[in-house]
């Protein structure tokens, strides 16, 4: 019998986990002398309330979906991959080189491409810890943790002495040509009578990243693979019995990780800056793990943990501009999320738990 | 190169290797005892943050550290209540520290100063003066061993001295008294150490208190005797590296010693020399900047001697019933 019913265990765990977190962030705003009220009213009003909010927000949404997907389908093979900004890096670079050195006629087909790159780049700078987590037992979040350093190495040198234009300064390649620009959602919905999205940079991305949850709840529930996944992160004994090579899942779990954090790059470095600076990740490899941890490594779950952190996101950008909030009260949220929906997990199920047990005796 | 351009290469070796040894050694102390510790980071930073905070405030040094110790000690005992008490995942428990470091400290700091997340430079009493040894000056004009006396080993800050000393006093604890075996049999094996009646619990807090406190010392430090004052992230991944050199030590104390004057010295020939010219092949400064993230992986790896954690590392210990 199980202890909880599935609703509760999915929802009511979270959410009681969240509210948590929100009430100790507000004493947080209370203790550096501001009116968390205020400071909620001022991120709603700058986020949501306007089109050009909502542009923002869904920017940071697109890569909060991507690093979420890459954390949780790690998850699934019980794997935590820590290394979400480093394979976004490296997507990025992908992204660079398929932008700047192949001639595209169209951004329909320098997305498909680069998408590629992307994937394909994040995936190989995944492979290498997979592959000595598979075959020489070293642990991936170590590894992980260490391939986001050497990474950034990588970058800056690749950056600073080979892609950078010559005369330029900053550490950054040259913009990629016109034909690879993605179309915003200001040239998709604005029109003359209707300034949509006015200079904000969502862009088509964003959509990629739905069909990415897409493919992502196809795979994992729906596929042999995903399967083998899945019995694989609940026991690796059984699934070994089961004729199911460790060494095969593990490696495949993580490029599709990898993947799925290069194809990050595709929204900030081709949708948004286009070109590749040094910081382009900002982080975000590391909101995936609070995503995939409040999305309970479920695709729905994702989307709206990643809209949350897009939300606060740009409602951070917003506190900081208008009052003496800095930013980082957002990275302080993300850490109570992390450490209540994550590490003190059982706090709050605990006690739910003989809740629902003791109104079930009583019930019967 | 001269002789005394490789003592000040040796001696910034071993200003920077001071962080990084009172962080390897408290993840040590804490790994040992099977709490798995990414957050060395975040507790370093935290304890930055608060000792030169306080110690801007009231001007003494001494009561910066203390808070330091504090402030570190405080985020242990959050990692302890979720992965010892609510037996949660300790590596989610420790990003969960990172980041909760780097965004409060930023927070209080602009809160308290207002000055864009940092804190007013220290001065006088508000920093950790070097100390210069007995005779360090008589000795200064001996040939050799009198620069190498005054540079290298006098004339640091008393909390390079603590660091150095760190490392015999943990081998002791660790290896030579009951405390130290039982410490490290909670980390091989709760177990046994629970059936000979001993608290795994407890064992487990002390043991976390312990890394709280030493990199309680290497946050002071970093802040208040490397260098003066809070600046945001001043960790700089040095948490990270003191993981590696863990790793790189195989979990010992004197080869965490041996590790992190490896990682310190690499430290400051990149600070030093931007890119170093072997006879027209020339290693960029990045290599530098990643070798000790490489070697870590490769002596994970098993290319070099194989690295093996304590065996219940990691886990939490869910009592028999």
């Amino acid at each position: 019998m199980d202890k909880m019913p599935a609703w509760a265990d999915a929802v009511l765990v979270p959410l009681i986990s969240i509210l948590l977190a929100a009430f100790l962030s507000a004493l947080v705003i209370l203790a550096i002398g501001e009116n968390p009220v205020e400071a909620f009213k001022l991120m709603v009003d700058g986020a949501l309330m306007r089109s050009t909010g909502w542009g923002y927000t869904l920017y940071y949404t697109t890569n909060f979906i991507f690093t979420g997907l890459c954390v949780a389908v790690a998850f699934h093979a019980k794997m935590f991959n820590i290394g979400g900004e480093g394979q976004a890096m490296i997507g990025g670079l992908g992204v660079a080189l398929a932008c700047l050195f192949i001639p595209f006629p169209h951004w329909s087909v320098a997305l498909i491409v680069a998408t590629l790159a992307a994937a394909a780049f994040g995936a190989a700078w995944a492979f290498i810890p997979a592959w000595l987590q598979a075959k020489r037992g070293s642990h991936i979040v170590i590894t992980t943790i260490m391939f986001n350093f050497i990474a950034a190495a990588l970058l800056n040198y690749v950056l600073v002495n080979l892609l950078r234009p010559v005369g330029a300064m900053e550490p950054a390649t040259a913009n990629f040509p016109a034909a690879t620009h993605l179309p915003t959602f200001q040239d998709m919905f604005a029109s003359e009578g209707n300034p949509l999205f006015r200079g904000s940079p969502a862009n088509v991305t964003f959509f990629l990243a739905v069909a990415a949850c897409v493919a992502f709840w196809v795979l994992i529930w729906r596929t042999k693979l995903g399967y083998e996944i899945r019995a694989f992160g609940h026991s690796e004994s059984a699934a070994r019995y089961a004729g199911i090579s460790p060494v095969r899942i593990t490696v495949i779990a993580m490029l599709i990780s990898g993947g799925l954090a290069g194809m990050m790059a595709l929204n900030t470095t081709m949708g948004e800056a286009e070109r590749l600076v040094l910081n382009a990740t900002e982080g975000a490899g590391f909101i995936g793990i609070a995503v995939a941890l409040m999305g309970r490594s479920h695709p729905v779950g994702v989307f709206l943990a990643a809209l949350l952190f897009g939300f606060l996101y740009q409602g951070g950008a917003e506190l900081a501009l208008w009052t003496n909030i800095p930013r980082e009260l957002i990275t302080v949220i993300q850490a109570l999320v992390i450490l209540f929906t994550g590490a003190l997990d059982n706090m709050v199920r605990l006690p739910l738990e003989k809740l629902f047990l003791a109104t079930r005796r009583r019930s019967s | 190169m001269d002789y005394a351009t490789l003592l000040q290469v040796l001696d910034s070796t071993v200003r920077l290797a001071t962080p990084l040894l009172l962080a390897c050694l408290a993840g040590l102390f804490s790994e040992r005892a099977g709490i798995v510790d990414i957050g060395l980071e975040g507790k370093m930073l935290a304890a930055a943050f608060f000792s030169a905070a306080i110690a801007a405030i009231t001007g003494s040094v001494w009561l910066g550290l203390l808070a330091g110790i504090a402030a570190a000690l405080v985020m242990s005992g959050i990692h302890g209540l979720a992965s010892i008490t609510f037996r949660g995942n300790q590596l989610i428990s420790g990003v969960a520290i990172n980041f909760l470091a780097s965004g409060i400290t930023v927070l209080i700091a602009q809160d308290w100063f207002s000055q864009g997340g940092r804190t007013p430079s220290l001065m006088g009493g508000g920093r950790f003066e070097s100390i210069t040894l007995p005779f360090a000056e008589a000795l200064r004009g001996v040939p050799i061993i009198g620069p190498l006396y005054y540079e290298l080993i006098s004339g640091h800050s008393i909390l390079v001295y603590v660091a150095f000393l760190m490392v015999p006093l943990t081998w002791w604890i660790l290896f030579r008294t009951r405390f130290g075996l039982r410490l490290r049999a909670v980390g091989e094996a709760p177990e046994a150490v629970d059936t000979a009646g001993v608290s795994v619990v407890g064992l487990r807090f002390a043991a976390i208190a312990i890394c709280g406190l030493l990199t309680g010392l290497a946050g002071a430090y970093l802040a208040t005797g490397l260098q003066a004052g809070f600046v945001r992230e001043m960790t700089a991944g040095r948490g990270y590296i003191a993981l590696a050199a863990l790793i790189f030590a195989k979990w010992r104390p004197w080869y965490a010693l041996y590790a992190c004057l490896l990682f310190g010295l690499l430290q400051a020939v990149a600070l030093r020399y931007q890119n170093i010219d072997l006879g027209g092949f020339i290693i960029p400064v990045q290599v530098m900047d990643a070798l000790p993230y490489i070697l870590t992986v490769v002596i994970l790896a098993g290319f070099v001697g194989k690295a093996i954690p304590p065996r219940a590392g990691g886990e939490p210990y869910v009592k028999e019933r």
